[in-house]
């Protein structure tokens, strides 16, 4: 049996949040919930994204860090700023491909998921993973992920032309090997002229919403 | 601006430890009036500094390699001596000096035993670093007043500045200021220890690099105020040997002091240039997201990421695009969106097991 592992399901996530309050409990950063949990588009869709750092390989956070103040733990984990170094510039904030690092102005500096490294290190599960009533977050051996679950894991990323790879993996269909960002399709120059409003029980029939083809962008 | 530097890294950053180095040597020269003022005694103290202050020119001169910091490094410069800009960033800078250097006001909020345990340990160094540097290098000296055997008279390079008496009670804080600063440093490293044995999040990611400074610290103190103990009340026990120690941990301090945690001394100033950055991104136009069309940046600073990214190899540029344009709350939004058309892509899902 292989190490365990942290993986994520989008399609599982029913925004419930229990992620954020857990993550308020990890003990480097106590109090201060670093999980991202994005509201797709409200009014048209429940769809739901908890997002936590992804452990980059090569980090692109720390990487721009003036300070080189974000360090890698043996194991792989990205660990917040080292609190003597870092200088609160945002450069990690805004090079993040998965927009993980938050800004603490109070304190002057860049905290982010660590794992939960207090918990992680002695072989626990992370917060997040722990109460995820779905297991949109789970923690778990891969091929307890292979057994239970549709699609495949994988932990490769491209945006722009900068591939990345993770510790973290992402379930995806088995054909895939690689989740690529279509930055043209998903900006706003692409965006089809607004559809006219819905009538209010239109707008919130989930089930006819997925059925629609995907809409990119927006 | 151009922000790869050109050349060896290695021989770049000697060329710098060198001439920090020559400085320091120079100053001792000049300062100790071609070394006349200079107590031999303390000759290993001016040795370690000056391999200090090489380390530190050689670290920091590497520091500045990086593309990132090179860049803000330049950038910070610039701004704040834009002349436009410059009454009001002296203005600033004082009050930032007030704010994030002497009170510490950032390290607070992080944690009020964080900060009693920086504070103590950072004023308590520096007013020992004030007295010590200056005598290792020649610069201060004391002596018997020439027409009073009991007054002492006080030389700042080689002029003569005040005199006291022996018996008044300016006389022991001056000789045992080291004392006091060591204590101040004690109170500083029993708050550091005390929160770092107790604090769950500190104990999970403290590594032993976190803890070498405060070992060295707390020998330096202990030794120098035991030397104080051995002279006043137990007759001189082991002196010599307390008086070796005491050095041998200086000089190991001093040697680390560019290699270490320490470091971060020299790299904190950092902070108040970024202050600065951060006001004239402010006051200029903003970027707007390439998908939301919210500010979230300014636009000197996503430009400025963008020099840095290509600098470093970071290829978030593509045909028609570049992810350096979208918000942080966008990119995540993007890839549920993403792994979401790839589900729908690949057709209607297989049930799962249970």
């Amino acid at each position: 049996m292989s190490e365990l592992a942290f993986f994520i399901d989008h399609s599982r996530c029913i925004g419930c949040r229990s992620c954020v309050q857990a993550c308020e409990e990890c003990d480097t950063h106590k109090g201060v919930s670093m999980i991202h949990l994005e509201t797709v588009e409200r009014a048209d869709s429940v769809q739901t994204a908890p997002q936590v750092c992804m452990h980059c390989v090569e980090p692109i956070c720390a990487r721009v860090c003036p300070a080189d103040a974000i360090k890698q733990t043996p194991d792989g984990v990205t660990q917040s700023s080292l609190k003597p170094r870092c200088i609160g510039c945002s450069n990690c904030v805004l090079a993040c491909p998965f927009g993980v690092p938050k800004y603490q102005a109070a304190i002057d500096q860049m905290m982010k998921c660590d794992y939960c490294y207090d918990r992680t290190s002695v072989g626990k599960r992370p917060m997040c993973a722990t109460v995820c009533p779905s297991q949109a977050l789970a923690f778990t051996t891969i091929e307890e992920i292979g057994r239970t679950r549709r699609g495949r894991p994988i932990r490769r990323w491209v945006f722009g032309d900068e591939v990345v790879e993770t510790k973290v993996y992402v379930m995806v269909p088995e054909a895939v090997e690689e989740v690529r960002l279509d930055l043209v399709a998903l900006s706003s120059k692409a965006e089809p002229a607004p559809a006219p409003p819905r009538a209010p029980h239109e707008r919130f029939d989930v089930a006819a919403l997925l059925e629609e083809e995907p809409v990119h962008g927006r | 601006m151009e922000i790869t530097g050109r050349g060896s890294d290695a021989a770049h950053a000697t060329g710098w430890g060198l001439l920090t180095a020559g400085v320091v040597v120079l100053g001792i020269l000049l300062g100790s009036r071609g070394l006349k003022d200079f107590d031999t005694a303390l000759v290993p103290y001016a040795g370690a500094t000056i391999f200090a202050a090489f380390g530190l020119g050689y670290r920091h001169a590497m520091w500045l390699r990086r593309p990132p910091t090179r860049l803000y490094w330049r950038r910070g410069w610039q701004l704040f001596f834009t002349p436009r800009r410059l009454p009001s960033n002296l203005a600033r800078l004082g009050e930032r000096l007030w704010s994030n250097f002497v009170v510490q006001r950032f390290i607070f909020r992080r944690g009020a035993l964080r900060w009693a345990a920086h504070w103590w340990i950072f004023w308590g160094c520096l007013l020992a670093a004030a007295v010590t540097f200056p005598l290792s290098f020649g610069w201060v000296r004391f002596e018997t007043a020439r027409d009073s055997q009991a007054l002492y008279q006080a030389f700042v390079f080689g002029i003569p500045v005040f005199r006291f008496p022996l018996d008044s009670w300016i006389a022991p804080l001056v000789f045992q200021v080291l004392d006091v600063s060591a204590a101040m440093v004690l109170v500083g490293l029993g708050f550091a220890l005390w929160r770092r044995a107790r604090d769950r999040g500190a104990l999970a990611v403290q590594q032993s690099s976190d803890l070498i400074p405060l070992v060295l610290l707390f020998t330096v103190c202990v030794t120098g105020i035991l030397l104080t103990v051995s002279t006043h009340f137990v007759r001189g026990f082991h002196y010599e040997f307390l008086s070796q120690f005491h050095a041998v941990s200086v000089i190991f301090t001093l040697v680390y002091l560019p290699f270490g945690k320490f470091f971060h001394i020299f790299q904190r100033p950092a902070q108040l240039s970024i202050s600065f950055y951060k006001d004239a991104g402010a006051a200029g136009p903003q970027a707007a997201c390439a998908r939301c069309g919210q500010p979230f940046a300014s636009a000197l600073h996503a430009g400025d990421l963008k020099t840095v990214e290509e600098a470093l190899s970071i290829r978030y540029a593509a045909a028609g695009a570049h992810y350096q344009e979208f918000c942080p709350a966008c990119r995540r939004k993007m890839l549920a969106i993403t792994q979401d058309g790839i589900w729908r892509a690949a057709g209607r899902p297989r049930p799962e097991r249970p």
